[in-house]
């Protein structure tokens, strides 16, 4: 089932624009990764669907109602943004009081097992909170609200690598317990690589890529060896990055290699290294250096 | 223990197959499920369900409705089968690749791998003695 639709969105802000014709769709108890750099539209694209901003122009249709100030859809979508404000003499506890009226599926009995594993301390003002703690206010709501629509937006920030371990292990325990559709928005991507089903990487107000994670992996590979090896088998092919020390040459390629691909590069003496998800992305948005390319560019 | 470079279903199968050719996981014994592979090697329970189907079509895994998922019977040497048919390029292809880049003829490869094979064999029965 769908649950998110969105048709050419578009957000302008004076003369740039955040958005630049977006469609996508979120299907139904599916971890979406929703990956790109700083200033991307990350963020403008969540706000969207959780109407807490109005596009420019396009569509936007939430369990297939338009989301604005619309209480029957917005109470099954729970938002964690980077830099949640609350009321400044608010404490952690008042924080998960006004969550559990908000949110119908609540579950006290997760919140409190995150509260005791993040060692939040629930009587100190959010105010005078690390960084790290007001991550974690941020994710137990995001996790105990169990709303069928979730949105965490980079909620990493100031968390040490055990407590990134432990969001990441709670996260996936009580999806499979209680499937609901997950978007998770991280730099991080080699943490979350494998959480996601789906990835979805926005570049400059665009959707870049839309794909089931298994599918990205794989899609391209590194070839090293020989300059001019290289550079025979590369011919045609997408190059998206190339390095060289001396007579070595490291090519990165976009495409699937075949078994033939591959008995020609076993018989060249070139080696096939893999590239991971977040190689490939930062590849793909890397646009100070643009990519050198053999053949026609897409 | 994750390549991340390669499809991530395709190395939990691998990674069942394993313990099937391996003996550690019994045929007609049953077989992890799929949250069990999902919360074992951390990953999305969707990614390791394609796993496990991919098994099945494979015959390697048989549902068994309402109790879980069993290896099937004769899945281990069904495997073996398959591993040895790709030995020749898994494994002799590159080796004969660098041994040629270092001037090793395949007689000389030959000798090597009787000769490590023996060394090896020897030194399997010593620790045996000093076991005992």
């Amino acid at each position: 089932m769908t649950v998110v639709e969105v048709t050419d969105l578009v957000k302008r802000y004076k003369d740039t624009a955040a958005l630049d014709g977006v469609s996508l769709s979120l299907q139904e108890n599916v971890i979406y990764g929703l990956l790109g750099r700083n200033g991307a539209g990350k963020t403008t694209l969540m706000s969207m669907l959780t109407a807490q901003n109005f596009p420019t122009s396009g569509g936007v249709r939430v369990f297939g109602e338009n989301p604005y100030e619309n209480a029957r859809v917005l109470g099954r979508i729970c938002f964690v943004r980077e830099s949640q404000r609350y009321p400044d003499d608010a404490r952690p506890s008042h924080a998960f009081r006004m969550a559990s009226m908000f949110f119908p599926n609540w579950s006290q009995e997760l919140a409190d097992r995150l509260v005791a594993d993040f060692r939040l301390p629930m009587k100190t003002r959010i105010k005078k909170l690390s960084r790290g703690q007001l991550s974690a206010v941020g994710v137990i709501i995001g996790l105990a609200s169990r709303a069928e629509l979730t949105f965490f937006d980079e909620p990493y920030l100031g968390l040490d690598a055990v407590a990134r371990q432990i969001f990441y292990d709670r996260l996936l325990a009580d999806y499979t317990e209680h499937p609901r559709t997950v978007v998770l928005s991280s730099h991080l991507i080699d943490e979350v690589a494998d959480l996601i089903e789906r990835v979805i990487v926005i570049d400059r107000g665009r959707i870049l890529l839309d794909d089931e994670t298994d599918a990205v992996r794989g899609r391209a590979a590194t070839i090293v060896g020989d300059v001019d090896a290289v550079a025979a088998f590369t011919a045609g092919r997408e190059v998206i990055h190339r390095e060289s020390l001396g007579r070595v040459t490291s090519a990165t390629v976009l495409g699937e290699l075949d078994a033939a691909d591959r008995a020609h590069l076993a018989a060249s003496g070139l080696e096939v290294g893999s590239v991971s998800l977040q190689q490939l992305i930062v590849r793909l948005t890397q646009h100070e250096f643009e990519p050198v390319t053999e053949g026609a560019r897409r | 223990m994750i390549d991340e470079g390669r499809a991530l279903f395709v190395q939990i199968a691998e990674s069942v197959e394993d313990s099937i050719v391996n003996g550690s996981l019994a045929e007609d014994s049953r077989a992890p499920s799929t949250n069990e592979l999902a919360a074992f090697y951390r990953i999305n329970p969707a990614t390791a369900a394609k796993g496990v189907n991919m098994l099945v079509d494979k015959g390697v895994l048989v549902k068994r409705r309402g109790i879980g998922m069993f290896v099937a019977v004769g899945a281990r040497e069904q495997l073996r089968a398959e591993r040895r048919a790709a030995f020749a390029a898994r494994f002799i292809q590159p080796l004969l690749a660098e041994a040629r880049t270092l001037g090793l003829s395949p007689d000389d490869l030959a000798a090597l791998v009787r000769e490590q094979a023996s060394t090896q064999n020897s030194a399997t029965r010593n620790s045996e003695g000093d076991a005992r």
